[in-house]
């Protein structure tokens, strides 16, 4: 094991990441770095690149150019040494659904060459929660029950590094939640998690993350950080008429930008001097009625929102 | 660790539900019906007569092949358009034509003719029919010639060359024997060639490929892990094969059963040494049938099954070289047959171990992390 080399005190680090798939650019030279003992998020909607970043990481797929290492280990001529240490969870469940949810855990673990008794204690909490289901068939599960196999099958091993590829799509709000709790639990025993999210309500609980978009990473950050730089002004404006309202505002040279976001919309803008009032009279003018503005706090979702435009 | 990986691979066999089901009804079906339904033995020719003669000698002869159970008379017709109708629609294979004083003719030992005439759009029965009613007829032939022989005057009898026919290997001509060591060859082809891909390609589409890809399995373990559980359903089966021989056909190897089974070791070793093969470039189950079902046909076309190899153009034979199913025919019906042992059968022996080598080798070089 001494074969760790000097880049170990990140447990993964990318360097001008490039992959192409024929003729469109997957990933477009993707630098980054994660701590050890880090929850580490990667950001963005479906299509951004954040699988084929997982699988060059998880060894499955080559990097048409650029390095990267997994614990210090190089993704192409150490693979081996990743593979023995790292936890996959892929998108799809992907477990034999013809064993049971115990043979599954156990074949994973002789993979490992090792026992559920041995780490038993780094699985407990969420494997109890299936337990009493551990006569019945993997594909027999619900999918909540489904994901906490996956997990506990991909933990099995106690990696180092734990690879959860949109382990929460599809999955109900209440899993969701204690699926992140899971995730703080492993955190704290010292486990690194990679994990990807096209949902950016998620961002907030990873201690640092990255915002993806069309292969491209637009920003690293706390989530906090990310937040705090938002450049400008953020106004929540709601009228009677919302569609209208959104051509409107984006018509406008008041606003920089502007996105429908439930049932307001967030409006950006850029000049100091620009006050409520004056919108409003603005908007007044153009025929809105019951008009809203408020000044609000940014979310992910609005920086992501920016940094996209630009 | 292949202990774990083995363990699973039979466990999710044996839990299939249809696959431990399929490895015993496919191979009885086969045997059990094919061999009894497709035969090159003709039997039961259509029969047309047309009899111009109407004399005991054209009727005896009628008799005579009526009686032999090759041919069934199904239309007597005054005349040969008639009779050529009776074709057409199909109620009669064959026309025997008997000309006007044929017993006059006979007698006054002036020789008589006869026509004969085949519906020859299935040639194999045409050909076959034509041959069968020939020899009834020179065999009709030498009785009359004995009956007019004047009483006494047998010395000085035109002298004949008598014709002792033997068929070695199967005596009886018996088109069971040549088809069921072949029919086994089939089953073992479409079980082992198409079971281990079939599983490879549902790994690759559950995703559980990616799991076993992201954990310290080797890729020739995983390999090795897919092929020796269809080995030994390969044994299994061919097992049951000799078992249905004996029971229903009275067959026994005239070899030994010990070179069937190194032979059938090296050929199911090369047989899913292909199926891994096409399983690395099929993407999908859709994928990985179409390919196999290609291959399948292709084999079994041109492994003389049904149709000889010697009689195929020369570009065929030389497809048929390639053709791991046409060498594992020849063993298994030689050693079946004529008791070959595997030094008489050496050609096949290194064509089999040359097909397993360069199959296997291909399956692992090709599996690779793709893209």
């Amino acid at each position: 094991m001494d074969k760790q080399n000097i880049q170990s005190e990140s447990a993964i680090s990318c360097k001008s990441i490039n992959k192409t798939y024929d003729a469109i650019e997957a990933l477009k030279g993707v630098d980054f770095e994660v701590e050890r003992g880090e929850i580490f998020g990667i950001i963005g909607p479906d299509g951004a690149g954040k699988t084929t970043l997982f699988r060059i990481l998880t060894t499955l797929i080559l990097a048409d150019s650029g390095t990267a290492s997994v614990d210090g280990f190089d993704v192409v001529n150490d693979y081996k040494e990743i593979r023995k240490r790292v936890g996959y969870m892929p998108g799809k469940f992907s477990l034999y659904q013809d064993l049971t949810v115990e043979e599954n855990l156990n074949f994973f673990a002789t993979v490992f060459n090792t026992t559920i008794e041995e780490n038993y204690e780094l699985i407990k909490d969420i494997y109890q929660q299936i337990e009493p289901f551990k006569n019945r068939r993997a594909g027999k599960l619900s999918g909540g029950m489904k994901q906490k196999l996956a997990l506990s099958c991909a933990l099995i091993h106690k990696p180092s590094v734990l690879f959860l590829d949109e382990p929460t799509t599809g999955v109900d709000p209440v899993s969701r939640k204690e699926f992140w709790g899971m995730l703080k639990n492993l955190k704290a025993q010292g486990i690194t998690i990679l994990v990807s999210t096209p949902y950016m309500d998620e961002a907030s609980l990873c201690d640092r993350i990255a915002l993806i978009q069309n292969g491209q990473f637009l920003k690293i950050d706390t989530p906090k950080n990310i937040v705090s730089q938002y450049e400008n002004k953020l106004l929540a404006v709601q009228s009677d008429n919302m569609y209208k309202l959104l051509n409107d505002l984006r018509a406008s040279e008041l606003t920089s930008n502007c996105f429908a976001f439930g049932d307001k919309h967030h409006v950006s803008v850029s000049s100091e001097q620009l006050s409520i009032n004056n919108l409003k009279e603005t908007l007044d003018k153009l025929g809105h009625t019951n008009i809203e503005i408020r000044e609000i706090e940014p979310t992910i979702e609005d920086c992501f929102m920016q940094l996209s435009q630009k | 660790m292949i202990k774990y990986l083995l363990r699973k691979e039979f466990k999710q066999i044996l839990r299939n539900g249809f696959l431990p089901k399929m490895i015993f009804i496919f191979p009885l079906n086969v045997l059990l019906i094919f061999p009894w339904a497709a035969s090159y033995e003709i039997k039961n020719l259509n029969l047309s007569v047309i009899d111009n003669d109407h004399s005991t000698y054209s009727q005896q002869l009628t008799q005579k092949i009526i009686s032999s159970n090759y041919f069934k008379l199904t239309d007597v017709s005054p005349n040969y358009n008639k009779a050529l109708k009776s074709i057409e629609k199909g109620e009669s294979d064959i026309i025997l034509e008997i000309p006007p004083h044929f017993e006059k003719d006979l007698v006054n030992r002036q020789g008589g003719k006869i026509m004969i005439s085949a519906n020859a759009v299935n040639g194999m029965k045409g050909s076959i029919g034509m041959t069968y009613l020939s020899s009834i007829i020179s065999d009709y032939n030498g009785q009359v010639v004995q009956d007019l022989m004047p009483t006494g005057a047998g010395t000085n009898s035109t002298p004949t060359i008598q014709i002792n026919s033997q068929y070695r290997f199967n005596p009886h001509l018996n088109y069971r024997v040549f088809m069921v060591p072949a029919l086994m060859v089939m089953i073992l082809t479409l079980l082992c060639g198409f079971l281990p891909a079939v599983s490879i390609v549902t790994e690759k589409e559950r995703g559980t490929m990616e799991q076993i890809n992201v954990s310290p399995v080797s890729k020739s373990m995983f390999i090795l892990a897919k092929l020796i559980p269809y080995w030994i359903i390969g044994f299994i089966v061919i097992s049951i094969g000799f078992l249905v021989a004996w029971a229903v056909y009275g067959l026994i190897p005239a070899g030994y059963f010990a070179s069937i089974y190194l032979f059938a070791a090296i050929y199911i070793l090369a047989i899913s040494g292909l199926g891994l093969v096409i399983s690395n470039y099929a993407a999908t189950l859709q994928q990985a049938m179409f390919i196999v079902f290609f291959f399948m046909m292709l084999f079994i076309m041109l492994s003389g099954l049904y149709t000889p190899i010697d009689s195929m153009p020369e570009w065929a034979k030389w497809i048929a070289a390639f053709n791991p199913l046409k060498h594992f025919m020849i063993v298994m019906r030689s050693i079946y047959l004529k008791g070959s042992n595997p030094l008489q059968l050496m050609n096949q022996l290194m064509a089999l171990v040359g097909f397993a080598v360069f199959f296997n080798t291909w399956a692992v070089l090709s599996y690779h992390k793709k893209n």
